[in-house]
């Protein structure tokens, strides 16, 4: 009897991976594996305009999607400054003018320090299985690994990007690549994740290279010097009074 | 008019003395004439341009929409009230639709205007015609500064990228079809003109408009809680400002020209009065009342005025005529000055100008004359014809 059920088990086990996963599982799968309560990091940002690049560090605290306290630490000309994320809100503090504004409206959509991300890219919290209708399109190998490809198309109208594709790692279960289309089809912006390192139990791509499509140079690269997964932090960083 | 005799007689004998005096006055009057006169022209000539390239007689606007506040244009789009499509289709009204978006020109990203007019509008001189037949990409039409700072050329492609009213993101190229060349660069620099419908499609809002031109001047009472007209004067209302604070900067010139001229005429006044005082003391002995006598030194000092007013005409007209058939060119550059302005100024010198600036100087020099002529009055006559100093 015993043997009978290892035996069925192991038959359901075969069928279970035999079966590809749906894209709704796969999404579900990767936002277990990156989500965290909370995270710190360093990191750096490296922006490669057409005249040269400009390389940027800074620390950040993060904790869900809501909330973001993000301090720059070099160069000298943008050491202090400051941005604080809460909810659907973005302040920033620059030490030059000692000043605090919040960026809202049309300031969301300008570039962040001259990177290939605007504001409205870090803002964007909602689940992508909230505003997106995501299909498995079929596997595809990116760089030497084994890709699911999953298409998302916009089921609400307020979203900034109609369309994304994104190219999953089959065995790690997280993104590589993934690309936003506008309306009418035209491919926008282009993001590759690599380094991907074990830290703390969980794969996390360390290495980000952000590019509009539409515009020169070779785009941003966000590079994660150092992460922490659910630490304790303070509730004061997340308020206006921890950006002066 | 015997003291008219005898003024032009004096001066006339004071001979070279006289002539410096009447003609740095002339230039004065030059002066004051044909700067106000090219203020005048550049001012009429921009608010012409203006009505034939831009504002048409007059606009409705969109109740949420200012031109100087980018935060608000992409919120201020209405549905285009039912009274006015009458006059669309008879080509009485051009509506226009404005939205932000970015270009792409060679890889650089530009922040846009992107504004949609009917193809078929004849309201303002757009070369929106040049929009009209099939094309694989959206047609467009751009201005010369533009293009110049850009590089395009017509029939290059341009990447445009844009949001619709959700927020969404949508891009795709656009054919530029034609560069049209124009004095008024608020139609112009960084802007996109495509076919109306194409746009209110675009952005999902059919039948919309931010603003409607009108060619009539006069406000038609069209009942819309969303429209509001705006006359002319108010759409040309940076122009008149700009142009005054112009005016007030030029001035600056002639004032100092005409109180070099008045001040030549006051020192000759004081030498006169004080050189020619036995000639006053006789006057005086002879019967003249002392107050004849000021007049008489007062109409000889304002006389300078008229004689510049005679020898400012002599190379005054043919110069001020020769600029008003021919204009004055304007250098390079003049076209990035945000203002309406054409490569050739042509001056207006109106009756009113030129006669308001001769009695003008005529004043000055009167009142200049007649400030040490006063001492006359305090003059002992025998003195006076003693050559005693006063």
């Amino acid at each position: 009897m015993k043997t009978i059920m290892i035996i069925g088990g192991l038959l359901i086990c075969t069928l279970g991976f035999a079966q590809e996963p749906t894209a709704k599982q796969i999404l579900d799968q990767i936002d277990q594996n990156m989500s965290s309560e909370n995270r710190v990091y360093t990191s750096q940002m490296i922006v490669h305009a057409a005249r040269g690049s400009r390389t940027m560090e800074m620390k950040s605290w993060t904790a869900g999607d809501n909330q973001s306290y993000t301090e720059y630490l070099a160069p000298a000309r943008e050491k202090g400054t400051k941005m604080l994320k809460l909810e659907d809100k973005l302040w920033f503090y620059s030490p030059s003018t000692d000043r605090i504004i919040q960026i809202s409206g049309h300031m969301l959509r300008q570039s962040v320090m001259g990177s290939d991300l605007s504001y409205e890219d870090m803002m964007e919290d909602r689940k992508l299985q909230d505003v997106y209708d995501a299909e498995l399109k079929g596997n595809e190998e990116f760089q030497g690994v084994d890709c699911y490809v999953i298409e998302l198309t916009a089921k609400v109208s307020d979203v900034t990007y109609h369309g994304r594709k994104q190219w999953i790692d089959k065995s790690k279960l997280i993104p590589l690549k993934e690309e936003l289309y506008a309306k009418g089809g035209k491919l926008l912006k282009r993001t590759v994740l690599s380094d991907v390192k074990k830290i703390e139990g969980r794969w996390f791509p360390t290495k980000i290279h952000y590019k509009d499509m539409l515009k020169r140079g070779d785009g941003t690269e966000f590079i994660i010097t150092d992460i922490q997964f659910d630490v304790n932090i303070p509730d004061h960083i997340f308020t206006k009074a921890s950006l002066r | 008019m015997l003291a008219i005799k005898l003024a032009i007689r004096n001066l006339l004998g004071a001979g070279l003395r006289t002539w410096l005096n009447v003609f740095v006055l002339s230039l004065s009057y030059v002066m004051i004439i044909y700067m106000n006169g090219m203020l005048d022209g550049w001012n009429s000539q921009a608010k012409s341009d203006m009505r034939v390239w831009e504002t048409g007689g007059s606009q409705y606007w969109h109740t949420e929409y200012d031109p100087f506040d980018a935060f608000t244009i992409e919120d201020s789009h209405a549905n285009i009230p039912v009274d006015f499509n009458k006059g669309i289709a008879a080509g009485d009204f051009a509506p226009v639709l404005i939205t932000t978006a970015s270009i792409f020109p060679e890889g650089r990203v530009q922040s846009v205007l992107l504004k949609g007019i009917s193809i078929n509008q004849n309201v303002v001189q757009l070369p929106s015609t040049s929009m009209l037949g099939e094309w694989d990409d959206i047609p467009a039409i751009i201005g010369k500064r533009m293009a110049e700072k850009n590089k395009l050329k017509k029939g290059d492609l341009l990447t445009i990228r844009w949001r619709d009213v959700d927020g969404t993101f949508d891009a795709r190229d656009v054919v530029i079809t034609e560069i049209f060349s124009c004095n008024v660069p608020s139609i112009d620099a960084g802007q996109v003109w495509i076919p109306l419908n194409t746009l209110q499609e675009m952005m999902q809002v059919a039948n919309e408009a931010t603003i409607i031109i009108s060619s009539s001047e006069d406000d038609l009472d069209i009942l819309s809680a969303e429209f509001v007209y705006k006359n002319f004067e108010f759409l040309t209302e940076e122009v008149t400002k700009i142009i005054q604070a112009k005016s007030v900067g030029t001035s600056i010139f002639y004032v100092i020209l005409l109180l070099l001229a008045m001040l030549a005429i006051f020192d000759t006044q004081v030498l006169s009065i004080f050189r020619r005082q036995r000639e006053i003391g006789t006057q005086i002995a002879l019967g003249m009342t002392r107050g004849q006598v000021v007049r008489l030194f007062t109409i000889e000092g304002a006389m300078h005025a008229v004689l510049a007013a005679g020898l400012g005409a002599i190379y005054g007209i043919p110069l001020l005529l020769s600029q008003a058939k021919n204009g004055i060119p304007m250098p390079e550059g003049t076209e990035d000055f945000g203002m309406a302005i054409s490569d050739t100024i042509i001056p207006e010198y109106s009756i009113g100008l030129i006669v308001g600036t001769i009695i003008a100087v005529l004043l000055a020099a009167t009142i200049v004359s007649y400030i040490p002529a006063r001492k006359i009055s305090k003059m002992k006559p025998t003195d006076a014809i003693r050559g005693k100093v006063q």
